[in-house]
C-alpha cells in the first residue's frame, strides 16, 4: 500500500475573515516536489482569496514552518457540511429542485443533510452527482451486492412511494374514498 | 435474557482473543438499510415510524438471525439502561436522542445488534474480538440475506442501497476496528499515522463513535467511501492493507520504546498498575488512562500477573452505567469513584 495523500483537510492560521471568499481544500492526486525544498509535497492547498487562485504544494516540515496545522479529526458530518457549503458558495445559484414524491428540496437538504426519501437521488440528480463523486472518491456507481429480487422492485418501489404521497394528501382533504383506494393499491403492490 | 444479565460478563467482542489482539481490540461492520416504498425518517410522520418498527421488529424475530434475540423497546427502556446499551457498542448515541418508536435487536451473545429507526430504517452491526472483519462480514451478510428474503429495499441500480445521508449510499457499509495504539501516542508518531489514514479516505474516530474524543489510546478506523467499491473490496482494504501497516507501525513503536526507554516504559506501565490496585477512589478518565498502559505492560511481557481479559473487561465494566447496573442502584460521580476504585482492586487481586 503507497501512503498517499488525497486530502489535507488543512486550515491556514490567518483564516479568510469570510467563509464565501474562502474556497476550502480538495483534494488532488498528484506526486510534486514541495515548494520550498526538495522532499515530495504531501500537503496541497488551494486557496481562492479575493478571486484569486493560489495553489501551495508543501512537505510535512515546510508546511509546519509555515504555520500551516492539518486538522486532527473530521466527523463525516463535517466532510458532508463541508461539501455542501462549498456548492453553495461555488456555483450559480440555479432553480430550487423539488421532491414530486417527498416535497423535499434540494436547500432543506442542504440545511439538514438528509435526505426525504428514495426518489430524492434521482430528483437531485443533477447537483447531487457532483457532491457525491467528492464524497465517494469519485465514484458514482454502485458495484456491491445487489439484492435477489431488485430489478422489478425498483419501478414497484417509486410507485408505492407516490402513491402514498397521494394518500397523505387524500386524508388531509378529508377525501376518504380515495384513501382507501389508494391504501388498497398499496397494499397490493407491497405483496407482490 | 434480559438486560442486567449483560451485566456479568463482557460480551463477545471483548473477550481479547483472535488474531492481533494485541493491538486490534475489536472489528466492527455495519449495513445501513431503508424499506422500499417508504420515505426516509426524516419525512416519515409518527404513525409512519410506528409502522416501520412494528414491521421491521416482527420481520427481523421471525428472520432467525441468531439461535436467541432479545430486543429492546429503547423509547421504553430507562435512562440507565439506554446508556448501559450504549457503553456495550449495542446502541449509538443518536438512537438514544431519537424521540420517535425506535428500537434494537441484540443476539444473546451480542455479536450482531440491528438498529431499528436510527438514522436509516435499519442498521444492522456485527461486532467481533479482534481482527475478525471478514467472519463479522459473512455474518453480517448472511443477515442481511435472510432479512432480504422478508422485506424489500430501497435500491437502485446506479447507487446501490439508497440511505437517508449519501455518505452511506452504495454498500451502506462502514467497516471498523477498534486499535489500541499507546506506543504511537508516546512517541509521537500517532498524527503522521493518522494523516497517511486520512489520506486513504478512513475516517478516526474516538472510542465511542462520531464526535468523541480518542479516550486511552483507543481509535477508532473506518472506510468513508461506500460507492463505488464492494462490499469485499472494502473489507479487504482493512484486512489487508490497512490494519496491518498500523499493527507495523505501532509493533514497531513499541520495540523502540523497550529497546531505548525501557526504564521509563516500565516506569509507566508498574506505576499504572500500582494504582489501579490501590486507588480508593478513582475517575472513569483516569481509569481509561491506567488502563491502557497496564494493558501495554501485559502486551510488552512486563506486567506478568495480569491477564489481558480481566483489563479488557475492566475497560466495560468500570464505565458509570455498568457500575451502577452491577451496584444495583443510582450513584453520583463521587459515589462511583469510590466503587469504581473497590471493584478494580477487588478484581486486579489489590489490597
Amino acid at each position: 500500500m503507497e501512503w498517499r495523500r488525497l486530502d489535507s483537510h488543512a486550515s491556514l492560521p490567518l483564516d479568510p475573515p469570510r467563509r464565501a471568499n474562502y474556497d476550502g481544500v480538495w483534494i488532488f492526486r498528484m506526486k510534486q516536489k514541495c515548494d520550498k525544498c526538495d522532499k515530495p509535497a504531501t500537503i496541497h492547498l488551494t486557496e481562492i482569496v479575493s478571486g484569486k487562485k493560489i495553489e501551495k504544494h508543501l512537505c510535512e516540515d515546510c508546511a509546519s514552518e509555515e504555520g500551516i496545522t492539518v486538522k486532527a479529526n473530521v466527523p463525516i458530518s463535517q466532510l458532508l457540511e463541508d461539501f455542501v457549503l462549498q456548492t453553495s458558495s461555488t456555483e450559480p445559484a440555479q432553480p430550487e429542485l423539488e421532491c414530486e414524491v417527498c416535497g423535499m428540496t434540494f436547500t432543506e437538504f442542504r440545511e439538514h443533510g438528509q435526505l426525504g426519501c428514495p426518489n430524492d437521488y434521482d430528483a437531485f440528480d443533477t447537483v447531487l452527482t457532483p457532491m457525491l463523486a467528492r464524497a465517494q472518491d469519485g465514484a458514482s456507481q454502485h458495484v456491491g451486492k445487489v439484492p435477489q429480487h431488485a430489478g422489478t422492485a425498483q419501478q414497484r418501489q417509486t410507485e408505492i412511494l407516490r402513491l402514498r404521497a397521494e394518500l397523505r394528501e387524500a386524508i388531509a382533504a378529508e377525501h376518504y374514498e380515495q384513501a382507501a383506494d389508494l391504501r388498497d393499491r398499496i397494499k397490493q403492490l407491497e405483496q407482490q | 435474557m434480559t438486560l442486567a444479565n449483560l451485566t456479568r460478563h463482557a460480551g463477545e467482542w471483548l473477550r481479547g482473543a483472535g488474531p492481533m489482539h494485541d493491538v486490534v481490540i475489536s472489528s466492527r461492520v455495519r449495513l445501513a438499510r431503508n424499506l422500499a416504498g417508504m420515505p426516509f425518517l426524516s419525512r416519515c410522520n409518527d404513525t409512519q415510524k410506528q409502522e416501520i418498527l412494528d414491521r421491521l421488529k416482527g420481520e427481523i424475530l421471525q428472520a432467525g438471525v441468531a439461535p436467541k434475540v432479545f430486543y429492546v423497546d429503547v423509547d421504553a427502556a430507562s435512562d440507565l439502561d439506554q446508556a448501559l446499551l450504549v457503553e456495550r457498542h449495542l446502541i449509538s448515541h443518536p438512537l438514544v436522542q431519537a424521540d420517535h418508536p425506535r428500537g434494537v435487536a441484540i443476539s444473546e451473545n451480542e455479536t450482531a445488534a440491528i438498529m431499528v429507526n436510527e438514522e436509516d430504517h435499519l442498521r444492522l452491526q456485527v461486532l467481533r474480538s479482534a481482527l475478525q472483519l471478514n467472519e463479522a462480514f459473512e455474518e453480517i451478510n448472511r443477515i442481511d440475506d435472510l432479512l432480504e428474503q422478508r422485506v424489500d429495499f430501497a435500491f437502485s441500480s446506479r447507487f446501490g442501497y439508497l440511505t437517508a445521508c449519501p455518505t452511506n449510499v452504495g454498500t451502506g457499509l462502514r467497516v471498523s476496528v477498534m486499535l489500541h495504539l499507546p506506543a504511537l501516542k508516546l512517541s509521537g508518531e500517532i498524527d503522521r499515522a493518522f494523516r497517511a489514514a486520512r489520506d486513504m479516505r478512513l475516517a478516526i474516530r474516538g472510542l465511542y463513535g462520531e464526535g468523541t474524543e480518542a479516550m486511552g489510546d483507543f481509535f477508532q478506523v473506518s472506510n468513508q467511501v461506500t460507492l463505488g467499491r464492494s462490499e469485499q473490496q472494502i473489507v479487504d482494504d482493512f484486512v489487508n492493507d490497512i490494519v496491518p501497516h498500523f499493527l507495523q507501525y505501532e509493533r514497531r513503536a513499541r520495540e523502540e520504546l523497550l529497546k531505548n526507554n525501557r526504564t521509563e516504559i516500565d516506569d509507566k506501565v508498574f506505576r499504572a498498575a500500582a494504582v489501579l490496585r490501590a486507588a480508593r477512589r478513582i475517575s472513569s478518565e483516569e481509569t481509561l488512562y491506567l488502563l491502557s498502559l497496564a494493558r501495554l505492560g501485559v502486551n510488552l511481557e512486563r506486567i506478568r500477573d495480569i491477564e489481558l481479559k480481566t483489563l479488557n473487561e475492566l475497560f466495560l465494566l468500570t464505565l458509570p452505567a455498568h457500575l451502577q447496573k452491577i451496584h444495583g442502584r443510582s450513584l453520583d460521580a463521587p459515589r462511583r469513584a469510590e466503587v469504581r476504585a473497590e471493584f478494580i482492586r477487588r478484581r486486579l487481586g489489590g489490597e
